[in-house]
């Protein structure tokens, strides 16, 4: 059964929203690990940085997260293979501290942006995404003043000649367009996949799409794609 | 070192006093008290402690009109927040609260900090916030820096909260040329704590520690809760070094530190420092427990050099709370404020004085007894003048100048009656994973309880906030008593059981006995709803003076519903289902006073409003409600801004499924018919309408066929029809025009 660790920052706040999801998906809490920890648990399984606002955003998303001590052991957790899932403010902690390449830049349209968005599954041979169809397309809600994926033309290549990314803003039906693709990201990615295929960073909350009562379970395979990897482990 | 505070020059004291908003009389008083005349310390203690702002010396005499109890009422007002017992051992923590001049002043801070300043009164007593919503008033967006105001307000808001980790999931927007110049920002706060463990401010224990955290005191905000006290002028501009600076990062660190001491049994009172900052704070902890206190200023954490006693009592810097711990439990409270990198500081400790007595560098700066502070605060029973009842208009007497679809056309793009995606789209609602219904989805929005769902429950609270300022500007009265109905209607709408309500009393300058009117009478309908209804009132604010050279504001009495479902999976949203069949629930008699049509369409602002009838909202209301408990209704919206027709568009809006509406009944002309303003009404989407039409029969409950959903159109009687996504356009595309020019 899957053991997981959330990294608490000061200024987290998706924690509570991971840890349901977690929960849900896996059948097991996952450990809640503080910043100023300069080594991780044994036995995890996979390390979660949430959502939030670490450090108040202050300086830049993430930069100041991604040198605290605990960021180090998590380097070093994925070094050894560990796996790492970021999302929103998590996904700039790592492009911050060097685990994802690229940068998330301020949304486009100069505004926070809290609203639907759909995304293509672009591969589902990985830990995060085996419970998805390949070119499966699913609904999740976006959160973030800072989203708008930014890397240079060659990383971005290298990205999508390793086929590295992950999920992709698109409408409902499964098209990239400018108008799905709201925080302006470069080529409508939205999620990212380090070459060992066990680092992912995104944006948008799947944690809050796993609740039939709450906003439906579109975001639960996420979930139970982690789980299944890790069920006999 | 002496032992008594310098007193200013008379004569200097006297002027300050004038400057400080204090009446001749009220310093009079104050020379009374002390016997001598004041330090400049004491002098600024009285003025912020006697202002409208923390007095509330101007309403005290009409809110107490307001019932405020309930066999589920935990704590009424008088705390710093409401709380009721929402079941399984929880209650509900809540309070709404303005901050109207300071986000004139400056929209960003103002409004941030409006936030955060709710936010503290909810977890100062224990309970961690759940759910943020507002009730915001803006003036005309062509009027003069208005675009700024509203893109600065919801900037605000959303910086906050989203920052906080609370999501904000509801609120309400109007605008009106009345508020041109003093737009109204309310912020609510609600939070769950566990019903046996709460937190109040009553402090204790001779010798106990007076104990500082949160971030540092600076010179912002000083005066601020005087210039809440006051009208508004040309020069307001210049006021903007009394508002205050929001750090929302600091506020979720100390959430998070409170929530962890509050799980021990250190803290034996505790209180958030906002308006008039540590003063308020420190006088009324120990004013509650009829206590002395005794602080020693050059231990507050400061991030200024060289303030003065004056500054420091009365900075309103944000983030910031006074706590009294039992003896002996500083460290570990230091531990934990440390941990999260707050500052903690002891800076006092009660006393048996019955005196608040405030040291700096060594002199005695201050030296006050408290209970006159209290029992000689000024208390003013101004005068009345009742608002002239306005003549009802006779439907038949007003022409329908432009036809039923044009109209619908233009209501739905109105500001008031437009899509407000565009403001919510900046608020995270979802953080937390509760949000069950949000921004847009139902008439309350709907948050489940995380410490029910870990006990296997699935309890859910309904919440919303309401009032129509034109209808009480018409008859204040009947427009309070509209306000609280309506909250209790929008609760009812989802399935949830209104349980209390919070009040945010904005108007004018109450010195003007038209406004004073205004005041007495929206209270008297609002209290009169509350009994009715069972809705008690538990927590409120008041704001007064909102004026611009002399110009009020329509009166607004903000309400803020509270209710509870018992299971989240009962509550129902607006979209409306394809194939659903449309019933009516309540009477409709066509009436146009005060609506929406006949100001946006005949283009006149008048006509006595529609009148609540609060046996009938009662009586439809329950009935609904056990409907939708029942399990047989599958979508409901309440008709209220803009009328029935407005009413399905809306709920047609949501899915993208049009309608076939049935012919109205005869005897009211059809523009009254879609567009009256009737009240206690709700729109029922059902699978079969047969078995609920012969409920509402038998429960003597109006109830009529509407039509049914079908298709892409509203197809109204006769063959005419417009679409769902012209609807739509029209609706969603007004606030980006106006706000982006897009």
């Amino acid at each position: 059964m899957m053991r997981a660790g959330i990294i608490l920052f000061p200024g987290t706040n998706r924690e509570r929203d991971m840890a349901l999801a977690l929960a849900r998906a896996a059948g097991r809490k996952p450990a809640m690990l503080w910043h100023g920890e300069a080594d991780l648990p044994a036995g995890l399984d996979l390390v979660v940085l949430a959502g939030g606002f670490s450090y108040g955003d202050y300086l830049r998303c993430g930069a100041m997260a991604a040198q605290s001590p605990v960021m180090r052991a998590v380097r070093e957790f994925a070094g050894r293979g560990g796996h790492v899932l970021g999302v929103c403010n998590g996904f700039q902690i790592l492009c911050e501290a060097g685990m994802l390449p690229g940068a998330l830049l301020q949304n486009a349209p100069l505004r926070f942006l809290s609203m639907d968005c759909h995304m293509r599954v672009e591969r589902s041979d990985t830990p995060f995404t085996n419970r998805f169809q390949r070119g499966q397309v699913f609904r999740s809600t976006m959160a973030h003043g800072d989203g708008n994926y930014f890397a240079d033309a060659a990383t971005l290549d290298r990205l999508e000649g390793e086929n590295l990314v992950a999920l992709r803003y698109t409408t409902p039906e499964g098209e990239v367009t400018e108008a799905a693709n709201r925080n302006g990201s470069a080529r409508s990615i939205a999620g990212i996949l380090s070459p060992n295929l066990r680092v992912l960073g995104l944006m948008p909350h799947p944690e809050n799409q796993v609740d039939p009562a709450i906003d439906g379970t579109s975001g639960l395979p996420l979930f139970e794609s982690l789980a299944a990897s890790f069920a006999t482990a | 070192m002496t032992d008594s505070p310098t007193p200013l020059d008379p004569s200097r004291a006297k002027r300050l006093a004038a400057e400080y908003g204090l009446k001749p009389e009220e310093y009079d008083r104050v020379l009374a008290i002390l016997g001598r005349t004041p330090s400049l310390t004491e002098l600024g203690l009285f003025s912020v402690m006697w202002s409208e702002h923390c007095s509330y010396k101007s309403s005290r005499v009409w809110l107490r009109e307001l019932p405020t109890k309930a066999p589920w009422v935990i704590q009424g007002p008088g705390e710093n927040a409401g709380v009721i017992d929402i079941g399984e051992g929880l209650a509900a923590v809540f309070k709404m609260e303005s901050h109207n001049h300071p986000s004139f002043i400056e929209p960003y801070q103002g409004a941030a900090t409006g936030v955060g300043g709710i936010l503290r009164d909810v977890f100062t007593m224990g309970a961690r916030p759940i759910a943020n919503l507002n009730a915001l008033r803006f003036g005309m967006p062509d009027a003069p820096r208005m675009k700024q105001v509203i893109d600065g307000v919801v900037r605000g808001i959303g910086g906050y909260g989203n920052c906080v980790g609370v999501p904000t999931v509801g609120g309400e927007v109007d605008f009106h040329p009345a508020y041109n110049g003093n737009p109204l920002v309310n912020a609510m706060t609600v939070g769950i704590a566990r019903a046996d463990r709460i937190f109040y401010a009553k402090a204790t224990g001779t010798g106990n520690p007076v104990v500082y955290v949160g971030s540092k005191t600076g010179r912002d905000g000083i005066h601020g809760a005087t210039m809440a006290s006051a009208e508004f002028s040309a020069d307001s501009e210049e006021k903007r070094p009394t508002v205050q600076i929001g750090d929302p990062f600091a506020e979720k660190l100390l959430i998070e530190a409170c929530m962890e001491l509050m799980a021990t049994d250190a803290i034996v009172a505790i209180q958030d420092m906002g308006a008039a900052g540590l003063t308020s704070s420190s006088v009324e902890m120990a004013g509650k427990g009829g206590m002395g206190i005794e602080l020693v200023l050059d231990d507050v954490p400061q991030r200024e050099a060289g303030m003065s006693a004056y500054e420091m009592m009365l900075s309103e810097s944000q983030e910031r709370m006074l706590m009294v711990l039992k003896p002996g439990r500083e460290a570990e409270a230091e531990r934990i404020f440390r941990k999260w990198e707050l500052d903690f500081a002891v800076i006092g400790h009660l006393t048996d004085t019955g005196r608040i007595v405030v040291r700096h560098k060594g002199a005695i700066e201050a030296d006050i007894p408290l209970a006159p502070l209290e029992s000689e605060a000024p208390l003013y029973r101004r005068p009345t003048a009742e608002t002239p009842k306005q003549p009802v208009l006779e439907a038949n007497a007003i022409p329908d100048p432009l036809g039923i679809e044009a109209a619908l056309l233009r209501l739905v793009a109105c500001p008031d009656l437009c899509s407000r995606r565009w403001i919510w789209d900046q608020y995270d609602s979802m953080v937390g994973g509760q949000t069950a219904k949000r921004p847009g989805a139902a008439d309350a929005a709907v948050v489940r309880i995380e410490e029910s769902q870990e006990k296997g429950g699935a309890r859910a609270l309904a919440l919303t906030t309401d009032c129509t300022p034109r209808y009480c500007l018409a008859d204040p009265e009947e427009g309070g008593r509209q306000a609280v109905a309506e909250a209790w209607r929008n609760i009812t709408a989802v399935g949830g059981q209104p349980l209390a309500i919070t009040d945010n009393m904005n108007f004018g300058n109450p010195e003007k006995p038209e406004i004073m009117g205004q005041f007495a009478s929206a209270v008297r309908g609002m209290a009169a709803a509350c009994l009715a209804l069972d809705f008690p009132v538990v927590s409120g604010n008041v704001s007064l003076y909102n004026e611009t050279e002399g110009r009020a504001i329509l009166p607004t009495p903000a309400i803020g519903g509270v209710g509870v479902l018992e299971d989240v999976g009962q509550a129902v949203g607006l979209a409306l289902p394809p194939g659903a069949e449309l019933v009516l629930i309540g009477e409709t008699r066509g009436w146009l006073g005060q609506s929406l049509w006949l100001r946006e369409i005949a283009g006149r602002e008048e006509g006595a409003p529609p009148p609540v009838d609060l046996a009938a909202e009662r009586r439809n209301g329950d009935f609904v409600r056990a409907q939708i408990l029942a399990g047989a209704v599958r979508a409901c919206h309440d008709a209220s801004d803009g009328g029935l027709l407005v009413t399905v568009a809306e709920m047609a809006m949501a899915s993208g499924v049009g309608a076939s509406l049935l012919p109205p009944p005869g005897g009211i002309p059809a523009h009254a018919f879609w567009f009256g303003e009737d009240q206690s009404r709700y729109l029922l989407a059902l699978a079969d309408a047969a078995p609920l039409l012969e409920a509402a029969r038998a429960a003597g409950v109006p109830a009529m066929r509407l039509g049914k959903a079908a298709g892409g159109d509203l197809v109204l009687p006769g063959g005419r029809s417009i679409s769902v996504s012209s609807l739509r356009a029209a609706h969603e595309a007004t606030l980006p025009a106006l706000m982006e020019g897009r």
